[in-house]
């Protein structure tokens, strides 16, 4: 599924939270968005997934208008604490991203199985998410978006949560499930290195008006790894190539 | 208030429960158990002995100063094993007296709450949804609340006259608002970012109350509820004491009118033991629901 945005603003009464910003995202890419903080990139992710309604323009999944959460696209949020039902079991939160779907019975079961499995979380669905650690309540949030069988993944901030070992085990999760599941993916981070690692584009964000100021096609081959990619000097140069943009906007602007 | 005395409780069950919770549990060493259990049992005598220490106190104050009107304590005790219950195992030990009385009174107080439950559940929910419904309807309901509801006996006694609908109007339209205050306070304050969530994945109206609106603000609902109850259960005495032809409160005013006081006192201990045991039901059903209050550290909303 592609994604167009077209000249997507967001005001709050006289503050522009968001510069327009127009992206393309083709089916199957993944996309990092980083940015400083203010910069609007959660702001930009909620109005994709059509949860914010924007001020100015559009966004289009495969040429539809997107008004309000559209089928097809599932969203993780960045604290999983308070987006998954604490009364609910996981199997039951998982269910939960389905029943719009109206799945019969076994077709549901069999799939919450499987994705319960990819994420590396089998035989744990009886729990309820208070019982499971940090990492493996957001792996909880990443299957229960996986559930409804998006073909568009929008991750707000997913691993700001999380510890550092936790954070790398997630990010190859994600990459992995990218592949299994042949997601479109736009992930919001504030992390560098982690919007190199991930991504095929990464797109900088700058703050105070939020805007875009760099799209960045990133060239590193795949399948990546945190030991063999992250060692490449061409990752080097990527990351000194966003940091920069990110911690000195004014600096690069050239667009 | 009542939002205090929710918050109160909860958390004191959540004490009570971290320690009886066996999963809580199967990670800790042996001295970890007995130690609770001692907490336990120092905190149970912490409670009662004040109880006790009151019932020796009525019972010396009693005796000191022998009246008709107020008998000792063992003397209620020997009547209310005497009123109330029956060598009988096919009726539970329950005698004919308990059998005439009690299940009536309780049957009303479940008719009139159940019905306030539902009804109470059901405007909360609206108002909680809705700002210009809270705005428009929370003053008037908060009067209705201020008023004593026991006043409320002499014009149902005008609509209805002395019939059933009369004793169950009181007892629902008593316990009611509480419960629509208490649901609506919920609703308005379940967490955005789980209808966030719920939103985003596109959750038909039915599921997004049932599943998601109502357990997220079940800490208040119950809260409520159980307030409710001791509410539901004064006005099914007081309606009880002045239109009835049976039932506790009418067993009351019975033995009262027939200078029958030490059965009047033995109706009177019945009456303090049916409330202790409906708030424990009510407590058990609470901590039943609410474990993941508890568990997520949620339980100081």
């Amino acid at each position: 599924m592609d994604i167009t945005v077209d000249g997507l603003a967001k005001r709050y009464g006289e503050h522009l939270a968001l510069e327009p910003v127009s992206i393309k995202i083709g089916q199957g890419e993944f996309v990092t968005i980083v940015g400083p903080s203010g910069c609007g990139k959660s702001t930009l992710l909620m109005m994709m997934a059509g949860l914010l309604a924007p001020s100015e323009g559009v966004v289009r999944l495969d040429d539809t208008p997107v008004d309000g959460p559209p089928q097809g696209v599932s969203v993780v949020f960045q604290d999983y604490g308070r987006s998954l039902f604490p009364w609910l079991t996981v199997r039951r939160n998982l269910a939960m991203a389905a029943v719009a779907q109206k799945l019969p019975r076994p077709v549901l079961e069999a799939r919450i199985e499987r994705v319960l499995a990819s994420v590396g979380l089998a035989g744990q669905g009886a729990k309820h998410p208070w019982q499971l650690s940090g990492g493996m309540q957001q792996r909880v949030a990443i299957a229960r978006a996986l559930v409804a069988e998006p073909r568009v993944l929008l991750m707000d901030e997913p691993f700001a949560a999380v510890d550092a070992q936790t954070r790398a085990d997630l990010e190859d999760l994600v990459l992995r499930l990218r592949d299994e599941y042949g997601v479109t993916i736009a992930l919001v981070t504030h992390d560098i290195d982690e919007s190199v690692y991930l991504a095929d584009r990464v797109l900088v964000l700058a703050a105070g008006p939020g805007r875009l100021i760099r799209d960045i096609a990133v060239d590193l081959p795949t399948p990546r790894g945190q030991l063999t990619t992250k060692r490449l000097p061409r990752f080097a140069d990527l990351r000194a190539e966003v940091f920069s943009l990110v911690m000195r906007p004014e600096l690069q602007e050239v667009r | 208030m009542t939002k205090a005395t929710g918050t109160a409780s909860t958390t004191a069950a959540a004490t009570t429960a971290s320690a009886t919770d066996p999963a809580a549990a199967t990670s800790a060493v042996g001295h970890r158990r007995t130690g609770a259990r001692t907490r336990r049992a120092l905190s149970a005598v912490g409670s009662l002995w004040l109880l006790a220490a009151l019932l020796v106190a009525w019972e010396i104050v009693a005796r000191l100063s022998p009246s008709v009107f107020f008998p000792p304590f063992s003397v209620v005790l020997g009547q209310f094993g005497q009123d109330w219950f029956a060598a009988r195992p096919q009726t539970l030990f329950a005698s004919d007296r308990f059998l005439e009385s009690v299940p009536v009174s309780l049957s009303r107080l479940a008719r009139g709450w159940l019905l306030a439950a539902v009804l109470g559940v059901a405007i909360g929910v609206v108002l909680g949804r809705s700002r210009v419904a809270r705005h428009l309807y929370s003053p008037v309901i908060r009067f209705w609340m201020s008023v004593p509801n026991a006043a409320l006996l002499p014009i149902a006694l005008q609509f209805f006259g002395i019939t059933e609908a009369m004793n169950i109007f009181l007892i629902t339209f008593g316990s009611m608002w509480l419960i629509a205050v208490n649901t609506a306070d919920g609703v308005a304050g379940v967490d955005p970012s789980w209808l966030r969530a719920a939103r985003s994945m596109r959750l038909p109206r039915p599921v997004l109350y049932l599943r998601v609106i109502l357990p997220a603000a079940a800490p208040h609902i119950l809260a409520g509820l159980r307030i409710s109850l001791g509410f539901g259960l004064i006005l099914m005495i007081v309606a009880e004491l002045y239109a009835t032809t049976a039932g506790l409160g009418h067993d009351v005013a019975l033995y009262q009118q027939t200078f029958r006081y030490r059965e009047m006192w033995s109706a009177f201990l019945l009456i303090a033991l049916i409330g202790i045991a409906l708030n424990a039901a009510v407590d058990l059903l609470e901590r039943r629901l609410l474990r993941w209050q508890r568990r997520t550290g949620l339980a100081s909303l």
